[in-house]
């Protein structure tokens, strides 16, 4: 029921995102999303890959700093107050949302919204229960 | 107004060559005979070269003791290098060694007296008298700069303010509203304070200031030049180190050219520090102090690790003792920030105890606005998953922390992808300091 997604460590200077960009692209890997965190010093890349098992290698490979993480992904129709909806479960069960990202794909008429949780499980069944659609990586 | 330099003790300070060596030989026998009776690791030391106090009968015959290190004193820690009963230890202080752990000296009253002698006959240099105000901007506390400066001026009856560092706002106005006639701290922070009148909506004009003993850091000429025009007063050299007694072991005439060594109370050697055989006058080594009449922790032939020269030439301002040039450079990788002693090796400890980061890192050291700051460039574990900024803080919070309470002292940490930090062959490079 989880989403697996990449993070990368990546201090704050010219080149490191095009070095990590491109080396994902030449090998043909897809980026499905892509965000950053930013501080002053560093940033987190985080992306979802069409494939995250190779794109892991080869990030690994290239020396970089990265992880796989688990999100919940869940999918709302495209309208108004449909994201608020979501975030007003997730904080009626007092649970605690790290990180949270959106993205609408053209062809359909849903969002999907990814996000990293304190206690995965528990908002699985929670979200569950309350109907709400997850994602798997395959729907992805 | 400038300084008027004086003799302090003349009947030791203009001594012939002759008076001295008799002087010193005298004292260095008593001294080492102290040690090898009161002190295991000298007894030690001087069993396993079969070397008896009754060997030593002049101060030519120094060469033939062995040397002493910071590590010998670390071994010992905290109390084993006292040559004296612990209920003769007046007061204690200490420097940072190399792996956090402290170099520690304890001091006799009679000791105690040493030192406000060589600090009063150092302030003399820069002028201090029974009429001078002395504002100790050295920080007081196990760091031998504010009571060294203190007791020196106290013993020439100056009157003594132990502003501490700190507070720069507050520095100020004690030094404008008080009179002070001279100042004692850290060139750069003196510096720093010059800079800082203006900003603080005050002016020099107002102030009293003639003179100052400026050490605990080795500094230019240049910055003696900025220093002086600053705050319209002469500048010396003061030169100590903890281990010897404090501030004060050297201090700058007003030639300026080199500081006078109380030899009567420590006498100097330039070695060479690969071979460690002893140099000549006007030689480039590693300084060596042999203290004569300490008795709590008398230290033989103990290496500083200062780069410098001695040199034996007339000096114009009529004292006959050797002096020494401005400290060089080290013959270790000991760095001065800010006057605390750093060990690159101390850094990488602290940096141990955190998980997340590796052992790759790079000190980098840089004097802004006329202060010394610190960075390090630190990479992350390899294998760590990073995805929370939060988590990625709190490590940069953590080496943060580690690092100030090994070193007493804080600095910039930066974070940085594994395999960033370049790999050197042979020696790692490990600190590149970027201060003039």
């Amino acid at each position: 029921m989880l989403v697996k997604q990449l993070s990368v460590f990546m201090e704050n200077r010219p080149g490191r995102l095009y070095k990590l960009t491109h080396a994902l692209g030449k090998e043909g890997i897809d980026f499905v999303t892509l965000s950053i965190a930013d501080t002053k010093d560093f940033g987190i890349v985080r992306f979802i890959a069409r494939d995250n098992e190779r794109a892991y290698e080869i990030l690994k490979n290239e020396g970089f700093t990265v992880g796989i993480t688990e999100l919940i992904g869940v999918e709302v129709d495209d309208k108004p107050n449909a994201l608020a909806e979501v975030v007003a479960l997730m904080e009626e069960a007092d649970m605690n949302i790290e990180y949270l990202y959106s993205f609408v794909l053209t062809n359909h008429n849903t969002a999907k919204i990814l996000m990293r949780v304190e206690d995965t499980d528990r908002a699985v069944r929670m979200l569950q229960e309350k109907g709400i659609k997850l994602l798997s990586e395959k729907i992805l | 107004m400038a300084v008027k330099d004086y003799i302090y003790r003349p009947e030791f300070e203009c001594m012939t060559r002759s008076e001295m060596e008799n002087l010193q030989s005298e004292r260095l026998k008593k001294t080492v005979e102290r040690v090898y009776n009161n002190c295991k690791p000298y007894r030690e030391k001087m069993d396993a070269i079969k070397l008896k106090p009754s060997d030593i009968r002049s101060v030519s015959d120094l060469v033939k003791l062995p040397f002493t290190v910071k590590h010998d004193l670390r071994e010992a820690y905290p109390f084993g290098f006292y040559s004296s009963p612990a209920s003769e230890i007046v007061e204690v202080h200490a420097s940072s060694g190399t792996t956090g752990k402290l170099t520690v000296v304890g001091y006799t009253q009679n000791d105690i007296d040493v030192w406000a002698e060589v600090a009063a006959r150092s302030l003399a240099m820069a002028g201090v008298s029974k009429d001078s105000l002395v504002h100790v901007a050295y920080g007081y506390g196990l760091f031998t700069g504010g009571l060294g400066a203190h007791y020196g001026a106290q013993k020439i009856g100056a009157s003594t303010v132990p502003a501490s560092a700190g507070n720069t706002i507050r520095q100020l106005t004690l030094l404008r509203d008080f009179g002070a006639t001279h100042l004692c701290c850290t060139p750069s922070y003196a510096i720093f304070l010059g800079t800082e009148i203006q900003k603080a909506g005050m002016d020099i004009k107002d102030f009293n200031l003639v003179g100052g003993a400026f050490g605990a850091e080795p500094w230019t000429y240049q910055m003696r030049a900025e220093l002086e025009k600053l705050l319209g007063i002469d500048a010396l050299d003061i030169y100590g180190l903890s281990e010897i007694c404090g501030p004060g072991v050297a201090m700058e005439c007003m030639q300026k050219h080199g500081s006078h060594v109380q030899e009567d109370h420590f006498i100097p050697e330039i070695i060479d520090p690969e071979t460690l055989e002893p140099l000549p006058f006007g030689s480039e080594g590693e300084l060596v102090f042999t203290t004569i009449t300490k008795t709590g922790q008398p230290l033989i032939r103990y290496r500083t690790r200062d780069l410098c020269t001695l040199s034996d030439e007339k000096c114009a301002c009529g004292r006959t003792t050797v002096k020494m040039s401005k400290v060089k450079g080290r013959s270790d990788d000991m760095l001065i920030i800010r006057g605390v002693n750093v060990f690159p090796s101390q850094i990488e400890a602290a940096i141990m105890n955190v998980a997340g980061v590796s052992p790759h890192y790079m000190i980098y050291v840089d004097r802004i606005n006329n202060l010394d700051v610190m960075q390090i460039d630190i990479e992350l574990e390899g294998n760590m998953a990073p995805d929370k900024v939060s988590d990625i803080e709190s490590i940069k919070k953590k080496v943060e922390t580690e690092v100030n309470s090994y070193i007493g002292l804080s600095a910039k940490i930066k974070l940085c992808e594994s395999g960033s930090i370049q790999r050197s062959e042979g020696k790692a490079v490990r600190v590149i300091d970027r201060r003039e």
